[in-house]
């Protein structure tokens, strides 16, 4: 292989202001430039993705008084897969008296991420934590509550303080409710422009600047370039890579990988969550995973048999012969370490030959201890509809026999690079929520991904866009201009290659594949071998795809095989980018593990010497070496250390 | 296990669909319904017919993006269960599935299974929500909510929006979908200033977009796969009476 990679210019600034660090928000918000109510009249945000941060952005912007047009691909807006997140949001709200602050959930944050994030931003994050909670009540977001009528609150994983607030298992939905409530009151209002069904296909970027995209109507077909003087783009994650994954079958790269191919950089693609607590595969089949919520291991205990291949039944092993491997190996935090840590630990007893279950991959987390301790009933009232789910999946009852879990693709730390003020590296497109890279470093803690979607939305992007919007209005721009034309005209020739090919595979018999080149080669364990082998893998598969792919039916329709094709197209270039990142980054840090960087105990070896950066790249076009841009990490107030969950 | 496969297959908006009957033999009761449909059009595809469209997302029973009738009955068998959720164990060998989209006067058929359900959205427009601009919110523990009225209120907001009620309903009503709404946002203190606009203007949206009238039939409620009581409906008359034929609306 040659060289994968080439070395550019450092990135000199992120636009995170001077000072201590508790006034660098106050600080920005002061210095950023407004726009007064007239001239907001004048001035259009586009914004793509409708979840958490998306949703409450266009809401937001709209209340401020800018028109926005908002763009998903599923049928409502109130779809959007921030629907699913089950568990609950971090706020600093310290209702508990329990040592909690903003600077300890700073704090966390960082450390959680393996300090690889930039401090400024998740400073502003913890701090903009309790705002949002207020936010939600305000818009009748029924989180639980104590008998006193205040709100409750639960312990996740990587704290020792209880500061997740909940609905149920649904927090995701009650607060994408709300936020698609405060979007569908806009839209009624004639501020915001709805176009559901819909999907970007490309960056339109006109004198340096993002103006626009190109968008498919997934109903008719049509494809339309759209025009503002900002874009944002709230797409969400890219774990779908793996095929198989927590996320919605819809989710996609697209946007951003598009975006990216325009001139965006793509930072830590590497950095793939591998969330611990998911139902196992069961077979061929397999179309998703789906995610047990992490809360389970408040009161759940993860064990597998002391013995490799013992196959009793979980009930027929006696306590003397269970290994509750987290709360041996990890006294200080037991079930409650990272997520992380918690999925490697789980891969490794497996590995030993002491899982559970068909195949031997899974772990037993039992609920055994709470019910007894607590009573069935307060179980139920915490858990029900997460044991329920967990039913009507594998069919057996939670409640008697033991839970089995096993690892899966869950969240993606990386995505586009953007400074302190959400601005990616093209002037005027911004990047929210899971689709951009900024909180979250090498590791996302749990109930952290809704307090970053919303801290963007509703807070900070609104905040830092009428700093770049002061500046305009911007000359007008109009689907005969040539940049307009040329990204319309590539989207199109795209999709009549796509139809032309007419060959002998499905779509999903080649993203299957892809999928399990990256599980083996880029998941829960990297190594220098496995992801130059994967590479060239990709290659392969890339070509064989663009010659062999089968799509039917018309362009001129709904065309759900068509839509699959194309994002699959991007993941594929999107993988090749995740190995070289893995393959350049050889220290083990948060979820990117390399065989070769481990403690004498098995513990991820970070080399802080080495690779205290992100790692922001730049494409050069496809299957050509990327370029690689560091923007360099600085700890003032959190000293790395090695993170010990002990 | 083998099935038999009965499949609305209709090209577009204004075509003209009929029932097509296909056979699978390979399936596994470790299937999703969904999954046992990827099987099917992986097989279509590669045989030059075309797929069947369905919509669908987060295969968890969350995002309401997915649904069908399966043999006469909104999202199938199962009680409280999304087509997506629905386990191909609950089927014997040699059973033959009828599948059908919603069908409602309010929910266009787009293609094959997959339906508008954009009117529901229009309900939300007209009044749920709590106008509550960012930024604006007090302190969050400034007003406490009693325990039952949260809880209650969590129970209501559940609905995911399928639209399994409205496709169930003998009248296409969607009175259980926005009396959800109601509920949720009624029986809580920050919902209380818009509470009697709210009722009246959800309900002439609702008349508006082409729903049935609701004459309490019940069926909504037994195919709701979040469970959503009827209770919801008779709270949202109690306050549509009080809104109008009390006075407590401001118009």
């Amino acid at each position: 292989m040659t060289e994968p990679y080439t070395e550019g210019v450092p990135i000199a600034d992120t636009k995170a202001p001077e000072g201590p660090i508790e006034k660098r928000w106050e600080t920005r918000r002061f210095t950023a430039k407004l726009v007064n109510p007239a001239n907001k009249r004048k001035l259009t945000v586009i914004v793509v993705g409708t979840g958490l941060a998306g949703g409450s952005a266009a809401a937001t912007l709209a209340e401020l008084g800018y028109n926005v047009k908002s763009y998903c691909y599923q049928d409502s807006p109130r779809r959007a897969h921030s629907i699913a997140a089950q568990g609950g949001i971090n706020a600093a709200k310290n209702y508990r008296g329990d040592g909690d602050s903003v600077h300890r959930l700073f704090y966390d944050t960082v450390k959680g991420g393996d300090f690889r994030s930039r401090e400024s931003n998740v400073r502003r994050l913890a701090e903009i934590s309790v705002e949002i909670i207020d936010q939600c009540v305000a818009q009748g977001v029924p989180f639980a509550r104590e008998y006193g009528g205040l709100l409750d609150t639960r312990s996740f994983g990587g704290a020792q303080v209880s500061r997740t607030f909940y609905a149920r298992g649904q927090t995701g939905q009650q607060l994408l409710l709300g936020a698609y409530q405060a979007l569908e009151r806009q839209i009624a209002a004639g501020k915001v422009e709805m176009n559901a069904r819909h999907e970007m296909l490309d960056l339109i970027v006109v004198d340096g600047r993002a103006r626009g995209i190109v968008v498919r109507d997934m109903v008719t077909g049509e494809i339309s370039t759209e025009f503002a003087d900002a874009v944002v783009l709230a797409s969400g994650g890219y774990g779908n890579v793996f095929f198989l994954s927590t996320n919605a079958k819809g989710c996609n790269v697209t946007a951003t990988w598009r975006a990216h191919r325009r001139g965006a950089l793509f930072a830590n693609p590497c950095y793939t969550q591998i969330h611990p607590t998911c139902i196992p595969v069961s077979g061929d089949h397999q179309s998703k995973l789906t995610l047990m919520s992490e809360s389970l291991r408040n009161d759940g205990r993860v064990w597998v048999p002391v013995a490799a291949g013992d196959s009793r039944a979980p009930g027929d092993i006696p306590e003397a012969e269970r290994d509750y491997y987290l709360e041996r190996i990890y006294p200080a935090f037991g079930n409650l370490v990272p997520r992380d840590i918690a999925s490697r630990a789980a891969k490794n007893v497996c590995d030993e030959g002491r899982g559970a279950g068909p195949g031997g991959l899974g772990v037993y987390l039992d609920f055994a201890d709470a019910i007894a301790r607590l009573g069935r009933d307060a179980v139920e009232a915490k858990y029900g509809n997460l044991f329920e789910m967990y039913e009507r999946i594998t069919g057996e009852n939670p409640y008697e026999v033991p839970m089995r879990i096993y690892p899966a693709v869950h969240y993606t730390m990386g995505g586009l690079w953007v400074d302190y003020d959400l601005r990616s590296t093209i002037p005027g497109l911004f990047v929210i929520g899971e689709a951009n890279f900024s909180d979250h470093g090498a590791n996302r803690l749990g109930a952290s991904a809704l307090m970053q979607g919303l801290a963007d939305g509703y807070f900070v992007l609104p905040a830092t866009v009428g700093d770049y919007l002061a500046d305009g209005p911007f000359p007008a721009v109009s689907a005969t201009d040539p940049e307009a034309v040329e990204a319309r005209d590539g989207v199109e020739s795209r999709i009549t290659r796509l139809l032309a090919v007419d060959g002998d595979r499905t779509p999903d018999s080649f993203h299957r594949e892809l999928g399990r080149i990256m599980w083996e080669y880029c998941g829960m364990e990297r190594t220098d071998e496995g992801l130059r082998k994967a590479i060239a893998l990709i290659r392969d598969l890339r070509a064989e795809f663009w010659t062999r792919i089968k799509v039917p039916g018309t362009d001129e329709e709904l065309n759900q095989q068509l839509e699959k094709a194309g994002r699959i197209a991007d993941f594929f270039e999107l993988a090749e980018l995740m190995c070289v990142d893995a393959l350049h980054r050889t220290e083990s840090c948060g979820g990117h593990f390399r065989a070769e960087s481990q403690t004498a105990d098995g513990e991820a070896l970070r080399d802080d010497e080495h690779f205290a950066y992100a790692a922001a790249w730049e494409f050069t076009g496809t299957g050509e070496p990327p370029v690689l841009h560091r923007e360099d990490l600085t700890f003032e107030y959190v000293h790395p250390t090695q993170r010990s969950y002990k | 296990m083998k099935l038999t496969l009965r499949i609305w297959r209709q090209k577009g908006r204004d075509g003209k669909g009929r029932m097509v009957t296909y056979t699978l033999d390979d399936v596994s009761p470790d299937m999703s319904f969904l999954e046992m449909l990827d099987v099917l059009n992986e097989r279509l595809i590669l045989s030059g017919e075309e797929p069947v469209a369905f919509d669908h997302d987060c295969r968890e029973g969350i995002c309401g993006m997915c649904g069908m009738v399966i043999n006469g009955v909104a999202h199938g068998p199962e009680r409280a269960t999304t087509t997506c959720q629905l386990h191909m164990r609950h089927f014997s060998d040699g059973d033959t599935i009828d599948i059908e989209p919603w069908r409602s006067a309010a929910f266009p058929v787009i293609k094959d299974l997959v339906v508008d359900r954009s009117a529901f959205d229009s309900i939300i427009q007209a009044g749920g929500f709590i106008t509550a601009p960012t930024g604006a919110a007090p302190e969050a523990h400034a007003t406490p909510v009693p325990k039952p009225d949260a809880d209650a209120a969590f129970e209501a907001a559940t609905c995911i929006g399928c639209g399994a009620c409205v496709a169930a309903c003998p009248n296409g009503s969607g009175m259980l979908f926005t009396a959800a709404k109601i509920t949720h946002l009624g029986l809580l203190p920050q919902g209380q200033p818009e509470r009697y606009s709210r009722v009246v203007d959800m309900i002439d949206a609702h008349d508006e977009a082409g729903f049935g009238g609701c004459t309490n039939i019940g069926e909504c409620t037994a195919v709701c796969p979040k469970g959503i009581p009827l209770e919801t409906i008779s709270h949202l008359n109690r306050d549509y009476l009080s809104a109008t034929a009390g006075g407590k609306h401001p118009e």
